[in-house]
Protein backbone atom coordinates (compact mmCIF):
# COMPACT_ATOMS: atom_id res chain seq x y z
CA UNK A 1 0.00 0.00 0.00
CA UNK A 2 1.97 2.88 -1.08
CA UNK A 3 -0.47 5.65 -1.11
CA UNK A 4 -4.22 6.64 0.64
CA UNK A 5 -6.81 9.76 0.03
CA UNK A 6 -10.03 10.60 1.31
CA UNK A 7 -12.41 12.82 1.16
CA UNK A 8 -14.25 14.34 3.92
CA UNK A 9 -17.75 11.69 4.26
CA UNK A 10 -20.74 14.14 4.69
CA UNK A 11 -23.65 15.81 3.02
CA UNK A 12 -22.21 17.74 0.38
CA UNK A 13 -24.95 19.02 -2.29
CA UNK A 14 -22.77 20.73 -4.81
CA UNK A 15 -20.74 18.28 -5.28
CA UNK A 16 -21.22 15.16 -8.12
CA UNK A 17 -20.00 11.50 -7.69
CA UNK A 18 -16.71 11.88 -10.32
CA UNK A 19 -15.94 15.10 -8.64
CA UNK A 20 -15.88 13.22 -4.90
CA UNK A 21 -14.20 10.39 -6.83
CA UNK A 22 -11.46 12.19 -8.69
CA UNK A 23 -10.52 14.09 -5.47
CA UNK A 24 -10.06 10.92 -3.42
CA UNK A 25 -7.97 9.70 -6.26
CA UNK A 26 -5.81 12.75 -6.64
CA UNK A 27 -5.20 12.43 -2.34
CA UNK A 28 -3.66 9.35 -3.01
CA UNK A 29 -1.70 9.89 -6.07
CA UNK A 30 0.13 12.74 -4.28
CA UNK A 31 0.30 10.73 -1.45
CA UNK A 32 2.54 8.37 -3.01
CA UNK A 33 3.89 10.41 -5.67
CA UNK A 34 3.20 8.14 -8.30
CA UNK A 35 2.42 9.62 -11.89
CA UNK A 36 -1.25 8.70 -12.77
CA UNK A 37 0.86 7.79 -16.14
CA UNK A 38 1.88 4.52 -14.02
CA UNK A 39 -1.45 3.46 -12.83
CA UNK A 40 -1.97 -0.03 -15.07
CA UNK A 41 -5.08 -1.12 -13.95
CA UNK A 42 -8.39 0.91 -11.96
CA UNK A 43 -11.13 -1.00 -9.84
CA UNK A 44 -13.92 1.20 -8.84
CA UNK A 45 -16.24 0.10 -5.82
CA UNK A 46 -19.83 1.18 -6.03
CA UNK A 47 -22.95 0.25 -5.23
CA UNK A 48 -25.90 1.75 -6.84
CA UNK A 49 -24.56 5.25 -8.53
CA UNK A 50 -27.02 4.20 -11.34
CA UNK A 51 -30.50 4.41 -8.72
CA UNK A 52 -28.81 7.17 -6.39
CA UNK A 53 -27.87 9.46 -9.17
CA UNK A 54 -28.20 8.20 -12.73
CA UNK A 55 -24.96 6.90 -13.57
CA UNK A 56 -23.79 3.91 -15.24
CA UNK A 57 -20.07 3.27 -16.55
CA UNK A 58 -18.83 4.64 -13.86
CA UNK A 59 -15.33 3.09 -13.75
CA UNK A 60 -13.80 4.73 -17.36
CA UNK A 61 -16.20 7.82 -16.45
CA UNK A 62 -14.08 8.30 -13.02
CA UNK A 63 -10.81 6.94 -14.21
CA UNK A 64 -9.98 9.22 -17.33
CA UNK A 65 -11.69 12.60 -15.37
CA UNK A 66 -8.48 12.06 -12.71
CA UNK A 67 -6.33 11.25 -15.49
CA UNK A 68 -5.79 7.75 -16.21
CA UNK A 69 -4.13 6.48 -19.05
CA UNK A 70 -7.01 5.40 -21.81
CA UNK A 71 -5.02 1.90 -22.22
CA UNK A 72 -5.67 0.51 -19.15
CA UNK A 73 -8.65 -1.08 -17.91
CA UNK A 74 -11.05 0.87 -15.49
CA UNK A 75 -13.72 -2.28 -13.81
CA UNK A 76 -16.35 -1.10 -11.96
CA UNK A 77 -17.03 -3.71 -8.82
CA UNK A 78 -20.46 -4.09 -7.02
CA UNK A 79 -20.86 -5.72 -3.90
CA UNK A 80 -23.41 -4.77 -2.01
CA UNK A 81 -21.61 -2.45 1.04
CA UNK A 82 -18.68 -4.52 0.56
CA UNK A 83 -18.09 -3.14 -3.09
CA UNK A 84 -14.84 -1.14 -2.69
CA UNK A 85 -13.51 -4.42 0.10
CA UNK A 86 -14.21 -6.76 -2.88
CA UNK A 87 -12.65 -3.94 -5.57
CA UNK A 88 -9.09 -4.07 -2.81
CA UNK A 89 -9.65 -7.82 -3.06
CA UNK A 90 -9.23 -7.93 -6.60
CA UNK A 91 -6.90 -5.30 -7.34
CA UNK A 92 -5.04 -6.82 -4.41
CA UNK A 93 -4.70 -10.68 -6.75
CA UNK A 94 -3.88 -8.94 -9.92
CA UNK A 95 -1.40 -7.22 -7.87
CA UNK A 96 0.41 -10.18 -6.21
CA UNK A 97 -0.16 -12.31 -9.07
CA UNK A 98 2.62 -10.19 -10.87
CA UNK A 99 0.39 -8.87 -13.64
CA UNK A 100 0.07 -4.74 -12.26
CA UNK A 101 3.23 -2.97 -10.40
CA UNK A 102 0.72 -0.30 -9.45
CA UNK A 103 -2.99 -0.79 -9.18
CA UNK A 104 -4.80 2.13 -8.34
CA UNK A 105 -8.98 1.15 -5.97
CA UNK A 106 -11.32 3.49 -5.40
CA UNK A 107 -14.91 3.42 -3.44
CA UNK A 108 -17.43 5.90 -4.03
CA UNK A 109 -21.23 6.88 -3.06
CA UNK A 110 -23.13 10.00 -4.00
CA UNK A 111 -26.45 9.40 -1.61
CA UNK A 112 -27.85 12.61 -0.40
CA UNK A 113 -29.59 13.96 -3.24
CA UNK A 114 -32.47 11.22 -2.48
CA UNK A 115 -34.92 11.29 0.06
CA UNK A 116 -34.70 9.21 2.86
CA UNK A 117 -37.63 6.47 1.73
CA UNK A 118 -35.86 6.18 -1.58
CA UNK A 119 -32.32 5.81 -0.19
CA UNK A 120 -34.20 2.93 2.13
CA UNK A 121 -35.58 1.34 -0.95
CA UNK A 122 -32.83 1.61 -2.89
CA UNK A 123 -30.71 -0.19 0.17
CA UNK A 124 -32.83 -3.16 0.56
CA UNK A 125 -32.09 -3.67 -2.79
CA UNK A 126 -28.40 -5.33 -1.23
CA UNK A 127 -31.12 -8.32 -0.08
CA UNK A 128 -33.52 -10.90 -1.92
CA UNK A 129 -35.87 -8.33 -3.09
CA UNK A 130 -37.99 -11.27 -3.81
CA UNK A 131 -38.44 -12.63 -0.23
CA UNK A 132 -37.76 -10.31 2.66
CA UNK A 133 -37.23 -7.26 0.88
CA UNK A 134 -40.80 -8.01 -0.65
CA UNK A 135 -42.63 -8.71 2.93
CA UNK A 136 -41.22 -4.61 3.64
CA UNK A 137 -37.64 -5.67 5.42
CA UNK A 138 -35.61 -2.60 5.26
CA UNK A 139 -31.32 -3.07 5.92
CA UNK A 140 -32.58 -1.45 9.84
CA UNK A 141 -34.87 -4.41 9.60
CA UNK A 142 -32.90 -7.31 8.95
CA UNK A 143 -30.29 -5.92 11.83
CA UNK A 144 -32.91 -5.37 13.89
CA UNK A 145 -34.08 -9.38 14.06
CA UNK A 146 -30.38 -9.98 14.23
CA UNK A 147 -30.31 -8.29 17.22
CA UNK A 148 -33.29 -9.14 18.76
CA UNK A 149 -32.11 -13.41 18.64
CA UNK A 150 -28.75 -12.16 19.39
CA UNK A 151 -30.37 -10.42 22.51
CA UNK A 152 -32.68 -13.82 22.86
CA UNK A 153 -29.38 -15.91 22.99
CA UNK A 154 -26.87 -14.08 24.68
CA UNK A 155 -28.65 -11.84 27.05
CA UNK A 156 -27.34 -8.94 24.90
CA UNK A 157 -29.30 -5.67 26.25
CA UNK A 158 -30.44 -2.94 24.87
CA UNK A 159 -27.57 -0.91 26.46
CA UNK A 160 -24.58 -2.67 25.46
CA UNK A 161 -25.97 -2.02 21.63
CA UNK A 162 -26.37 1.81 22.95
CA UNK A 163 -22.73 1.73 23.85
CA UNK A 164 -21.50 0.93 20.48
CA UNK A 165 -22.79 4.25 19.18
CA UNK A 166 -21.29 6.12 22.38
CA UNK A 167 -18.17 5.09 21.89
CA UNK A 168 -18.22 5.73 17.97
CA UNK A 169 -19.84 8.91 17.86
CA UNK A 170 -16.75 9.94 20.80
CA UNK A 171 -14.25 9.16 18.26
CA UNK A 172 -15.97 10.78 15.31
CA UNK A 173 -16.05 13.43 17.12
CA UNK A 174 -12.58 13.58 17.10
CA UNK A 175 -12.16 12.95 13.37
CA UNK A 176 -11.84 16.11 11.14
CA UNK A 177 -13.32 13.70 8.00
CA UNK A 178 -16.05 12.24 9.71
CA UNK A 179 -19.68 12.88 8.85
CA UNK A 180 -21.31 13.91 12.24
CA UNK A 181 -18.58 14.90 14.56
CA UNK A 182 -21.21 15.26 17.81
CA UNK A 183 -20.92 13.39 20.94
CA UNK A 184 -23.74 11.18 21.77
CA UNK A 185 -24.96 10.07 25.36
CA UNK A 186 -26.99 6.29 26.49
CA UNK A 187 -29.52 8.52 27.31
CA UNK A 188 -30.33 9.78 23.55
CA UNK A 189 -29.11 6.63 22.18
CA UNK A 190 -31.89 4.86 24.25
CA UNK A 191 -34.11 7.77 23.56
CA UNK A 192 -34.18 7.65 20.00
CA UNK A 193 -36.64 7.63 17.30
CA UNK A 194 -37.75 4.06 16.45
CA UNK A 195 -36.43 2.85 12.99
CA UNK A 196 -36.87 -1.19 13.52
CA UNK A 197 -37.26 -2.14 17.33
CA UNK A 198 -35.12 -2.76 19.42
CA UNK A 199 -32.84 -0.41 16.90
CA UNK A 200 -33.16 3.56 16.96
CA UNK A 201 -31.88 6.34 15.10
CA UNK A 202 -28.46 6.19 16.96
CA UNK A 203 -28.31 2.38 16.20
CA UNK A 204 -27.45 2.95 12.41
CA UNK A 205 -25.15 4.51 10.25
CA UNK A 206 -25.67 7.50 7.93
CA UNK A 207 -26.38 8.17 4.94
CA UNK A 208 -23.47 10.07 3.25
CA UNK A 209 -21.62 11.30 0.27
CA UNK A 210 -17.68 10.46 0.02
CA UNK A 211 -14.68 8.56 -1.83
CA UNK A 212 -11.58 7.09 -0.51
CA UNK A 213 -8.83 5.62 -2.38
CA UNK A 214 -5.36 3.85 -2.22
CA UNK A 215 -2.66 2.72 -4.33
CA UNK A 216 -0.67 -0.82 -5.02
CA UNK A 217 2.21 -2.03 -5.67
CA UNK A 218 4.29 -5.20 -5.25
CA UNK A 219 6.58 -5.45 -1.96
CA UNK A 220 9.51 -5.30 -3.88
CA UNK A 221 9.11 -2.27 -5.61
CA UNK A 222 7.36 -0.58 -2.84
CA UNK A 223 10.15 1.71 -1.78
CA UNK A 224 10.06 3.27 -5.14
CA UNK A 225 7.31 5.18 -4.52
CA UNK A 226 7.36 5.61 -0.67
CA UNK A 227 8.90 4.76 2.76
CA UNK A 228 5.70 4.75 4.29
CA UNK A 229 4.39 1.87 3.04
CA UNK A 230 2.14 -0.17 4.40
CA UNK A 231 2.31 -3.95 3.73
CA UNK A 232 -1.28 -6.46 3.27
CA UNK A 233 0.15 -9.09 5.70
CA UNK A 234 -3.34 -11.06 4.90
CA UNK A 235 -6.91 -10.54 3.14
CA UNK A 236 -9.84 -12.35 2.16
CA UNK A 237 -12.92 -12.48 0.45
CA UNK A 238 -15.71 -14.93 1.31
CA UNK A 239 -19.37 -14.87 0.39
CA UNK A 240 -23.21 -16.08 2.12
CA UNK A 241 -26.54 -16.78 1.30
CA UNK A 242 -28.14 -13.09 0.85
CA UNK A 243 -31.69 -13.86 2.48
CA UNK A 244 -31.27 -13.42 5.90
CA UNK A 245 -33.83 -16.34 6.38
CA UNK A 246 -31.17 -19.19 4.65
CA UNK A 247 -29.08 -18.94 7.45
CA UNK A 248 -29.20 -21.82 10.01
CA UNK A 249 -27.98 -18.74 13.06
CA UNK A 250 -28.27 -15.38 12.25
CA UNK A 251 -26.22 -14.18 15.20
CA UNK A 252 -23.39 -15.46 13.42
CA UNK A 253 -22.19 -13.75 10.37
CA UNK A 254 -20.50 -17.29 8.77
CA UNK A 255 -18.69 -14.81 6.22
CA UNK A 256 -16.80 -13.12 8.40
CA UNK A 257 -15.85 -15.99 10.52
CA UNK A 258 -14.32 -17.15 7.51
CA UNK A 259 -12.90 -14.26 5.94
CA UNK A 260 -11.21 -13.56 9.04
CA UNK A 261 -10.02 -17.34 9.86
CA UNK A 262 -8.59 -17.60 5.99
CA UNK A 263 -6.38 -13.62 6.64
CA UNK A 264 -5.14 -14.74 10.11
CA UNK A 265 -3.39 -17.83 8.35
CA UNK A 266 -2.20 -15.76 5.42
CA UNK A 267 -0.70 -13.35 8.04
CA UNK A 268 0.11 -16.04 10.28
CA UNK A 269 -1.09 -13.93 13.03
CA UNK A 270 -4.30 -14.53 15.56
CA UNK A 271 -6.56 -12.04 17.17
CA UNK A 272 -4.15 -11.55 19.60
CA UNK A 273 -2.15 -9.73 17.54
CA UNK A 274 -4.27 -7.32 15.94
CA UNK A 275 -3.74 -4.18 18.03
CA UNK A 276 -6.63 -2.08 16.09
CA UNK A 277 -9.41 -2.84 13.74
CA UNK A 278 -12.10 -1.20 11.64
CA UNK A 279 -15.40 -2.92 11.84
CA UNK A 280 -18.40 -2.55 9.83
CA UNK A 281 -20.71 -1.17 12.03
CA UNK A 282 -23.64 -0.31 9.50
CA UNK A 283 -25.84 -0.94 12.68
CA UNK A 284 -24.73 -1.31 16.07
CA UNK A 285 -25.44 -4.88 16.72
CA UNK A 286 -22.72 -5.75 13.49
CA UNK A 287 -20.04 -4.03 15.37
CA UNK A 288 -20.92 -6.33 18.34
CA UNK A 289 -21.24 -9.41 16.02
CA UNK A 290 -18.11 -8.89 14.03
CA UNK A 291 -16.16 -8.41 17.05
CA UNK A 292 -17.24 -12.18 18.13
CA UNK A 293 -16.45 -13.66 14.66
CA UNK A 294 -13.39 -12.43 14.64
CA UNK A 295 -12.86 -13.76 17.65
CA UNK A 296 -11.71 -10.22 19.49
CA UNK A 297 -14.32 -11.74 22.23
CA UNK A 298 -16.66 -14.95 22.78
CA UNK A 299 -19.27 -15.47 20.93
CA UNK A 300 -21.92 -13.83 23.21
CA UNK A 301 -19.65 -11.94 25.20
CA UNK A 302 -19.30 -8.77 22.34
CA UNK A 303 -21.88 -6.69 23.75
CA UNK A 304 -20.68 -6.59 27.92
CA UNK A 305 -16.86 -5.95 26.23
CA UNK A 306 -18.53 -3.22 24.41
CA UNK A 307 -19.89 -1.75 27.23
CA UNK A 308 -16.81 -2.37 29.44
CA UNK A 309 -14.92 0.00 27.36
CA UNK A 310 -12.38 -3.41 26.17
CA UNK A 311 -12.97 -1.43 22.46
CA UNK A 312 -12.14 1.97 23.28
CA UNK A 313 -9.14 4.14 21.80
CA UNK A 314 -7.46 3.02 25.12
CA UNK A 315 -8.66 -0.37 25.46
CA UNK A 316 -7.72 -3.74 25.01
CA UNK A 317 -8.45 -3.83 21.39
CA UNK A 318 -9.55 -0.62 19.61
CA UNK A 319 -12.46 -0.63 17.41
CA UNK A 320 -13.16 2.36 15.11
CA UNK A 321 -11.31 4.84 16.33
CA UNK A 322 -12.35 6.83 13.13
CA UNK A 323 -16.09 6.65 14.10
CA UNK A 324 -16.86 3.53 12.39
CA UNK A 325 -19.79 3.94 9.84
CA UNK A 326 -22.27 5.25 12.55
CA UNK A 327 -20.26 8.83 13.13
CA UNK A 328 -17.34 8.93 10.52
CA UNK A 329 -20.42 8.27 8.04
CA UNK A 330 -21.23 5.38 5.13
CA UNK A 331 -20.98 6.61 2.08
CA UNK A 332 -21.98 2.40 1.13
CA UNK A 333 -19.20 2.38 -1.74
CA UNK A 334 -16.33 4.04 -0.16
CA UNK A 335 -16.65 2.37 3.01
CA UNK A 336 -14.22 -0.57 2.25
CA UNK A 337 -11.32 1.20 0.86
CA UNK A 338 -12.29 4.21 3.44
CA UNK A 339 -11.76 1.70 6.30
CA UNK A 340 -8.28 0.56 5.16
CA UNK A 341 -7.43 4.33 4.52
CA UNK A 342 -8.33 4.67 8.43
CA UNK A 343 -5.96 1.59 9.57
CA UNK A 344 -3.17 3.14 7.53
CA UNK A 345 -3.49 6.42 9.13
CA UNK A 346 -3.33 4.39 12.84
CA UNK A 347 -0.24 2.47 11.52
CA UNK A 348 1.45 5.65 10.01
CA UNK A 349 0.65 7.14 13.33
CA UNK A 350 -0.92 9.59 11.61
CA UNK A 351 -4.13 9.58 13.48
CA UNK A 352 -3.57 12.87 15.78
CA UNK A 353 -5.72 13.00 19.05
CA UNK A 354 -6.95 9.23 17.88
CA UNK A 355 -3.81 8.02 17.51
CA UNK A 356 -3.25 4.53 19.56
CA UNK A 357 -0.76 3.46 21.91
CA UNK A 358 0.57 0.31 19.85
CA UNK A 359 -0.07 0.09 15.64
CA UNK A 360 2.20 -2.33 14.35
CA UNK A 361 -0.83 -4.10 13.05
CA UNK A 362 -4.00 -3.24 12.01
CA UNK A 363 -7.65 -5.08 10.69
CA UNK A 364 -10.58 -3.89 8.69
CA UNK A 365 -13.72 -5.77 7.84
CA UNK A 366 -16.03 -4.49 5.23
CA UNK A 367 -19.44 -5.99 5.12
CA UNK A 368 -22.02 -5.98 2.20
CA UNK A 369 -25.62 -6.86 2.89
CA UNK A 370 -26.79 -8.51 5.38
CA UNK A 371 -23.57 -10.72 5.49
CA UNK A 372 -23.48 -12.18 2.26
CA UNK A 373 -20.10 -10.73 1.44
CA UNK A 374 -17.21 -9.93 3.75
CA UNK A 375 -13.60 -8.66 2.89
CA UNK A 376 -11.16 -8.92 5.98
CA UNK A 377 -8.01 -6.77 5.31
CA UNK A 378 -4.87 -7.44 7.85
CA UNK A 379 -2.15 -4.79 7.30
CA UNK A 380 1.41 -4.06 9.20
CA UNK A 381 4.64 -1.76 9.09
CA UNK A 382 7.62 -3.68 10.15
CA UNK B 1 -52.65 -16.49 -4.67
CA UNK B 2 -52.49 -19.46 -7.06
CA UNK B 3 -48.56 -20.80 -7.32
CA UNK B 4 -47.98 -20.16 -3.39
CA UNK B 5 -48.30 -23.07 -1.30
CA UNK B 6 -49.39 -22.79 2.23
CA UNK B 7 -46.73 -22.67 4.27
CA UNK B 8 -48.40 -23.93 7.31
CA UNK B 9 -47.91 -23.22 10.98
CA UNK B 10 -44.62 -22.27 13.00
CA UNK B 11 -43.03 -20.42 15.64
CA UNK B 12 -41.17 -17.35 15.68
CA UNK B 13 -36.91 -17.52 15.14
CA UNK B 14 -36.72 -13.66 15.07
CA UNK B 15 -39.07 -10.20 14.70
CA UNK B 16 -39.06 -6.53 14.29
CA UNK B 17 -41.39 -3.68 13.98
CA UNK B 18 -40.91 -1.54 11.32
CA UNK B 19 -41.14 1.87 11.81
CA UNK B 20 -39.05 3.58 8.85
CA UNK B 21 -40.29 1.46 5.97
CA UNK B 22 -39.19 1.40 2.20
CA UNK B 23 -41.07 4.33 -0.11
CA UNK B 24 -43.67 1.42 -1.28
CA UNK B 25 -44.36 0.58 2.16
CA UNK B 26 -44.92 4.12 3.70
CA UNK B 27 -49.05 3.74 4.39
CA UNK B 28 -48.76 0.34 6.65
CA UNK B 29 -45.55 1.45 9.00
CA UNK B 30 -45.44 0.19 11.67
CA UNK B 31 -45.73 -3.29 10.86
CA UNK B 32 -44.29 -6.35 12.28
CA UNK B 33 -41.77 -8.35 10.39
CA UNK B 34 -40.48 -11.91 11.61
CA UNK B 35 -38.86 -15.15 10.33
CA UNK B 36 -41.07 -18.14 10.94
CA UNK B 37 -39.44 -21.26 11.80
CA UNK B 38 -41.91 -23.24 10.13
CA UNK B 39 -43.21 -26.99 11.07
CA UNK B 40 -42.23 -28.10 7.46
CA UNK B 41 -38.78 -27.50 8.61
CA UNK B 42 -37.26 -24.42 6.15
CA UNK B 43 -37.54 -20.61 7.45
CA UNK B 44 -39.87 -17.92 5.46
CA UNK B 45 -39.79 -14.09 6.48
CA UNK B 46 -43.58 -13.14 6.71
CA UNK B 47 -45.50 -10.47 8.22
CA UNK B 48 -47.58 -10.45 11.26
CA UNK B 49 -50.82 -9.28 11.89
CA UNK B 50 -53.30 -8.50 14.48
CA UNK B 51 -51.40 -8.55 17.79
CA UNK B 52 -47.85 -8.52 17.96
CA UNK B 53 -45.36 -11.79 18.66
CA UNK B 54 -41.71 -12.54 20.65
CA UNK B 55 -39.36 -15.26 19.78
CA UNK B 56 -41.24 -18.47 20.72
CA UNK B 57 -44.49 -17.59 20.14
CA UNK B 58 -46.49 -19.94 17.77
CA UNK B 59 -48.24 -18.48 14.80
CA UNK B 60 -50.40 -19.71 11.68
CA UNK B 61 -50.21 -18.71 8.56
CA UNK B 62 -52.93 -16.77 7.70
CA UNK B 63 -52.80 -15.94 3.63
CA UNK B 64 -50.71 -14.30 0.89
CA UNK B 65 -51.08 -11.05 -0.02
CA UNK B 66 -48.96 -9.59 -3.12
CA UNK B 67 -46.89 -12.71 -2.54
CA UNK B 68 -45.95 -11.85 0.75
CA UNK B 69 -47.01 -14.27 3.96
CA UNK B 70 -48.92 -13.19 6.30
CA UNK B 71 -49.13 -15.12 9.46
CA UNK B 72 -51.23 -14.42 13.41
CA UNK B 73 -50.77 -15.75 16.37
CA UNK B 74 -52.11 -18.84 17.62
Amino acid sequence: MIGIGKTAFGAFPDRDIRSLAVEAIGNAIEDSSVRPGRIEAFYLGNFAGPSFVGQNHLAPYIGMAAGLSPGIPCTRIEDACASSGSAFFHAWQSVAAGIYDVALVAGVEKMTSQPTPKVTEILAGAGDMSGEGLAGATFPALFAMIARRHMYQYGTTREHLAAVAVKNHANGAKNPLAHMRKVVTLEQVLAGKPIAEPLTLYDCSLVSDGAAALLLAPLDRAHEFTSRFVRVLGVAQTSDHVPLDQKDDITTFGAVRTAGEKAYAMAGLGPRDIELAELHDCFTIAEIVASEDLDFVAKGDGGPFAAAGCTAINGKIPINTSGGLKSKGHPVGATGVGQICDVVMQLRGDAGERQVARHRTGLAQNLGGSGATCVVTILGVR
Amino acid sequence: MSGLRDPGDGAVYTETVVWAPPQAYAADAPYQLAIVDLDAGNRLTGRIIDSRVRIGDRVRFFEYRNGVAYFRKS
